[in-house]
């Protein structure tokens, strides 16, 4: 267990190495990258423990970043858990690499599932649910989706679904940044009201900042003690977090910075890391 | 270098939307990289902003075009086909006159990797009852068959690049849609490609030339209905036929050929194209090596097998 000082810490570093990784591969997207890592650090750190040797466990707590593009944040997050090496990171989408554009199960297994088509990942959480009941199992599935990504059907089918078989093992968080590519999400397929479909559809919905350690971790406490119910997250964050000119920015979705911003963000970010202390 | 096939669609699409009213976009938040977006700023009530809702704007096209509207729907190649059975009964069974575009075909596309990549978008298309499949070669004939296809009868799937292509047509080029174009003469061997790779195989032409070999190159822009005669044809002519295309090397333009060859010239065919496989993350020019799309890979490639036919 870290204190959130300490995540914090960790998140701001792992920024770092998101910005690094994406400008060397000269593509990618960083905006994704940047609203999710505060969650993925704290489930990956606080909550899913995983390390080397309990990484293919039966028993480990499963994640799947449905939103795949976001795949950099969460090669940070294994670099820093020693899954994989820094090196690797920085080959970001390189040729032979396991580091994939997107999430590649079959050379990267950690990740889960095969991803990078959006509303795909929650399905198959949901599938890897129902086995942990078959198979009276007391892991959890965790599954990030995108707003954007929210907007397909087989995400709605999904969200259909997961109340029937009574998933209280499996826990939803939207990284609610508010944009995707073509706008912002209200003016491209508005998705609210939200709470109230879900709620609606019979989660278990809870609503926090997802940029605040203690909020994320209050919600997967009521996750955990919730029964019969799978829980939702709307995790309310900021594209692009951490790097000014980045933040909810539409723009920076799918770029990467170049030699210049490079420098400009990384120096925004060891300021903050600086003042982490 | 000339433009990517996507620019010459937004662009032209742009145009067309003056003289026919008919015509509606609808795009699935990437008109941006699907050009789409060219359109919607000159046309924004005939533009649809649909969200990642791929299998919704299919459906909603076809219903716009049994009313009587000529729908583009725009995404990327992968994730357009990959909502098959929505365009299966939807377009295809209702023969509903609706344009699949789908951009950002094979691994020319590069670092973004396999889940970005239409490898397999072809083949699908190509064994749906009705349709129609093109995949032009540069930004003439991307213009020319994007004006065509606005009069044609049918469903069309139109598969376009992500990368600029070299420039092979000028503006005399008169398209003709179903029709193959010989871009060089020979009889050494043939290769029929399509899409990005008639580039390669142009290019490929030229390196095999300085070896005195006489390559012909066919560029086959239609790849249903394909053009029996102009295969049979060449492959009477020619000793050795080659196909090229960015994509699985099931289901699309080298099984196109040699379904037309074996029903009526029976030949040995070698196929061109990803040997089964996913694709990858790299550059596209590190990816078009290692998978022998490139000219040089390509003059290669030929260059061996007319030596080993020889022996
Ligand atoms: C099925 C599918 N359609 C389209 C895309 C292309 N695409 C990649 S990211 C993206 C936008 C995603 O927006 P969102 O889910 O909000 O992600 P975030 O803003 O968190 O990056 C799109 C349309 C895709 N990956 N999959």
């Amino acid at each position: 267990m870290k204190s959130h000082k300490e995540l914090e810490l960790i998140s701001n570093q792992l920024r770092i190495d998101i910005i690094k990784a994406i400008s060397r591969a000269k593509s990618g997207h960083p905006g994704g990258s940047l609203s999710a890592i505060d969650i993925i650090v704290y489930l990956f750190f606080n909550e899913i423990n995983r390390t080397k040797d309990n990484a293919f466990s039966p028993d480990r707590d499963r994640f799947i970043l449905s939103k795949g593009h976001g795949v950099p944040a969460l090669y940070a997050v294994f670099a820093k858990l020693g899954l994989i090496s820094y090196e690797e990171l920085m080959n970001l989408r390189v040729l032979g690499s396991r580091t994939q554009g997107h999430p590649s199960y079959l050379d990267l297994p950690y990740v889960e599932s095969s991803t990078g088509s959006l509303g795909q990942g929650l399905s198959v959480g949901i599938g890897i649910a129902i086995a942990g009941k078959l198979d009276k199992k007391n892991y959890n599935v965790y599954t990030m989706i995108g707003d954007g990504e929210m907007q397909e059907g087989q995400i709605w089918e999904a969200l259909l679904s997961a109340p029937k078989f009574k998933l209280d093992n499996l826990c939803v968080i939207l990284d609610y940044n508010k944009s995707q590519i073509d706008g912002y999400v209200k003016d491209v397929m508005n998705l609210e009201p939200i709470k109230e479909k879900l709620i609606a559809f019979r989660w278990n919905v809870i609503e926090i900042n997802g940029h605040k350690f203690n909020e994320i971790e209050k919600a997967i406490n009521i996750f955990k003690q919730t029964k019969e119910k799978p829980t939702f997250v709307i995790a309310h964050t900021i594209k692009g977090k951490g790097v000014s000119f980045m933040e909810d920015n539409v723009e920076w979705h799918g770029k990467a910075p170049n030699e210049e911003e490079t420098k400009l963000a990384l120096q925004e970010l060891q300021k903050l890391l600086e003042s982490n202390g | 270098m000339g433009k990517s096939t996507r620019l010459a669609f937004g662009e032209t699409l742009a145009l067309l939307g003056e003289q026919y009213p008919n015509i509606v976009v609808l795009d699935a938040d990437l008109s941006k990289s699907t050009m789409s977006n060219l359109f919607a700023k000159k046309f924004p009530d005939r533009f649809f902003e649909m969200g990642i809702q791929e299998a919704n704007m299919i459906g909603i096209s076809a219903g716009l075009a049994l009313s009587g509207k000529i729908p583009y729907a725009c995404s990327f190649a992968c994730f357009i086909t990959g909502r098959y059975d929505t365009i299966r009964v939807s377009v295809a069974y209702n023969k509903a006159n609706v344009r699949i575009i789908g951009t950002h075909a094979g691994i020319g596309i590069g670092e973004d990797g396999t889940t970005q990549m239409g490898l397999e978008d072809i083949s699908l298309m190509r064994s749906l009852p009705n349709f129609n499949v093109c995949q032009p070669c540069d930004e003439i004939e991307t213009r020319e068959l994007i004006k065509y296809s606005v009069n044609h009868v049918g469903p069309m799937y139109i598969r376009l690049t992500r990368q600029n292509l070299d420039k092979i047509f000028d503006e005399n080029y008169k398209y003709e849609f179903g029709k193959g174009v010989q871009l060089t003469d020979g009889n050494d061997a043939v290769i029929f490609a399509t899409g990005a790779l008639v580039s390669e195989a142009f290019k490929a032409s030229k390196i095999l030339k300085n070896k005195g070999i006489n390559l012909r190159v066919i560029n086959i822009h239609t790849i249903k209905p394909i053009d029996k005669e102009i295969i049979i044809k060449s492959a009477q002519e020619c000793k050795l036929i080659f196909t090229a295309e960015d994509h699985n090397i099931i289901g699309g333009l080298g099984t196109a050929v040699a379904e037309v060859l074996c029903e009526n010239y029976p030949s040995r065919i070698i196929r061109i194209g990803l040997p089964d496989v996913f694709g990858e993350s790299g550059t596209p020019e590190a990816l078009y090596k290692k998978y022998g799309f490139d000219s040089e890979s390509l003059a290669r490639k030929i260059e061996s097998h007319l030596k080993e036919e020889k022996q």
